[in-house]
């Protein structure tokens, strides 16, 4: 596949993504470090047919954009953590009636206002559930500017091939860097896009929710006249509300076995430097740049270091985090949070000896800060 | 020969989950009178709603249906209506749902003035969480979260609907279903918002402590605080207290309808048009 060289920050890549992704219609509320990918959409989108809309909220914004994919076309919204917490509840809704929508999140430092215009990765833990029930996310984390545009393009895939919400966390750094990017060509990406599952059998017969207990709902677009029904309560095959014992138990059951199951199709990460390396670095997101920078300075000093970056943060790819935490001793988890990925390379890992460099007063990682808690491990 | 519902209803959801007597039946069987009237094809309808007892309003009905969170029934559906812009889409919602939770929806679905047709069904009382007060319940009433009686001023969802903007706006009541249909039928023609605040009964959870707990009594109270705008536009500002006007209360044929305009926007990114400017909204002759 050619790659295109262009120069751009990561919030224009993933406005670019999603066009050359198909998407339709984008539905959001200004929020700092995220708006560059609204005001980029605004002007992309009408241009294609297409429709962005600023709401009046968070909450309004995320809905729109659910209904437009209930009708049927590709929609994504963006915003940042404090967006997040305001679109939780419809977020819920899309899990629970499995509508694909690409979220990004331009996290920037929290709680609550927190520091609007700094970097953080404060919402790793919150993409895992940002809702409440139970339901299995798929979280994609951009690590680098190219990332920005292939990891939004992966995520509308995903949604449609999953049926959920994704996210994409991009960062403060990443969302307002600009540099040179290498992407795909516009017709590469469309070229990679698998149409949507549809039934296409006689309407009496559809049940919309009537799959495999491995499999996600098949929702075919409205107004082609196959009338159904989609709501945010338990709901039986043909996606009407019940109490049923056992529909609501395989409900919520299928809703983990569709992603858990074909974990394959969705595991992303990258592994830098690793064969030899008797320091295993884990980092994701623009903190994965500075800690490829230390990697480098540490060999140069003859310390053998190398970094496993996770590119799909939830379901995290764990095997594989196993796979390395078995074979390397000293490991350290480099985050601009507390160590919400930690619990998870601890949990993946079984162990606990799992050391930490964490920064959480919105400024960047350098890659000496690295350097200097690799050598004093 | 009797009107048959059967065409439009889901007929196998029945019975439904609304209490005997409740206005919420009569308010469907209107509107599935009204799309009739008009010749709606049921695929190229859509019928969002919320939470709370009118929230099951959009299961009975066969088309496509979305049944969503509380108070967010416009957000959904303007997303439905600007990908769909050819399509007719409907908001069912509560006052809970629409005044409450909802109201800063409400009032941005007014202000875009974007071809929805929103039909509040107005109890006066959260009915199916158990009697809690609504931004509707009025004054010196029993509820559950007020037993020593509300302090909580009566919001007058029509006017707000008319200061935000929407472009056709009227009020009818269950106590006359005939005039509930055609206030749909002239509704669901406007191009624009419009906002159908519907007054329907709820014997159960409002009636019931508040002296009226039977559905003809509550009727009886619905029919005591409307009067037609007609009757009303008369009457003096003392006479007024307490009252409400039924009918068509305000509809501005040319007022411009947002997915129109987004349309226009669409043109000006294609360099099809100029860019948008005042003009643009100019009235009508």
């Amino acid at each position: 596949m050619a790659l295109r060289e262009i120069i751009s920050s990561g919030n224009e890549l993933a406005a670019h993504a999603a066009i050359d992704a198909g998407c339709k219609f984008f539905g959001g509320y200004p929020i700092t470090p995220s708006s560059e990918i609204m005001h980029e959409l605004s002007d992309l989108l009408p241009e294609i047919g297409g429709t962005c809309i600023q709401m009046e909220d968070e909450i309004a914004g995320v809905a729109c954009a659910i209904g437009a994919s209930m009708s049927g076309v590709r929609a994504m919204t963006a915003t940042s953590g404090p967006g997040i917490s305001l679109k939780a509840e419809n977020l819920g809704l899309a899990q629970i009636a499995e509508v694909p929508l690409v979220v990004v999140n331009v996290m920037r430092g929290g709680p609550s206002t927190g520091l609007p215009t700094r970097v953080s990765q404060g919402d790793v833990a919150q993409a895992k559930n940002p809702s409440h029930g139970d339901y299995k996310s798929i979280t994609l984390c951009a690590g680098n500017l190219a990332e920005c545009y292939t990891e939004t393009v992966r995520a509308f895939n995903l949604a449609d091939r999953f049926m959920q919400p994704v996210f994409v966390l991009l960062d403060e750094t990443l969302g307002h860097m600009h540099g040179k990017a290498m992407i795909p060509a516009p017709e590469d990406t469309k070229a990679g896009i698998k149409p949507k599952k549809e039934f296409t059998g006689d309407p009496a017969e559809y049940k919309p929710y009537g799959v495999a207990q491995d499999e996600p709902a098949v929702l075919n677009p409205m107004f082609k006249g196959y009338r159904y029904h989609f709501t945010g309560l338990h709901h039986n095959d043909t996606g009407f509300p019940t109490e049923e014992i056992e529909t609501c138990r395989k409900l919520i059951e299928r809703l983990f076995n569709k992603v858990e199951a074909h974990q394959e199709e969705i595991d992303s990460y990258e592994e830098y430097m690793l064969d030899d390396a008797e320091f295993l670095i884990i980092a994701y997101g623009s903190v994965s740049l500075a800690a490829k920078e230390a990697i480098r300075h540490l060999r140069a000093a003859g310390i053998k270091a190398g970094l496993f970056r996770p590119i799909t943060l939830w379901p995290s790819p764990a095997a594989r985090i196993k796979h390395w935490t078995d074979k390397i001793q000293k490991v350290l988890c480099v985050e601009l949070n507390m160590g919400q990925y930690r619990d998870e390379i601890q949990r993946a890992s079984a162990r606990l000896d799992i050391d930490g460099l964490f920064k959480v007063n919105g400024r960047a990682l350098s890659p000496y800060e690295i350097v200097e808690k690799v050598k004093g491990m | 020969m009797a009107f048959n519902y059967d065409n439009y209803l889901r007929v196998d959801k029945m019975p439904t989950l609304w209490c005997w007597g409740c206005g919420d039946g009569v308010i469907l069987k209107s509107f599935i009178r009204a799309i009739d009237e008009l010749g709606y094809n049921k695929d190229d309808m859509c019928v969002v709603s919320g939470i709370g007892c009118s929230g099951r309003f959009s299961s009975y009905i066969d088309c496509n249906t979305v049944h969503t969170t509380h108070g967010r029934t416009i957000a959904f559906a303007t997303g439905i209506k600007l990908a769909n812009p050819d399509k007719k889409v409907f908001c069912i919602a509560g006052d809970g749902d629409a005044l409450a939770i909802g109201g800063n929806h409400t009032i941005h679905g007014c202000r875009r003035n974007i071809d929805l047709n929103f039909i509040l069904i107005n109890n006066f009382i959260y009915g199916l969480t158990n009697s809690q007060t609504s931004p509707t319940t009025p004054k010196g009433f029993w509820t559950v979260t007020m037993q020593k009686g509300n302090i909580d001023p009566t919001f007058d969802a029509c006017k707000l609907a008319i200061a935000a903007g929407a472009s056709f706006v009227g009020r009818e009541s269950v106590t006359d279903p005939k005039k509930i249909e055609k206030l749909f039928i002239k509704g669901f023609q406007h191009k624009g918002f419009s906002f159908f605040d519907i007054f329907s009964n709820c014997h159960i959870n409002l009636g019931r402590k508040n002296k009226m707990a039977n559905a003809m009594e509550n009727l009886d109270w619905i029919d005591s605080i409307i009067v037609s705008k007609t009757k009303f536009d008369k009457m003096s500002e003392e006479e007024r207290e307490g009252l409400f006007p039924t009918g068509v209360l305000h509809h501005d044929e040319n007022a411009p309808e947002y997915s129109d305009m987004y349309e226009q926007v669409r043109l000006a990114h294609q360099g099809k048009r100029k860019n948008i400017t005042a003009a643009d909204f100019a009235k009508k002759a």
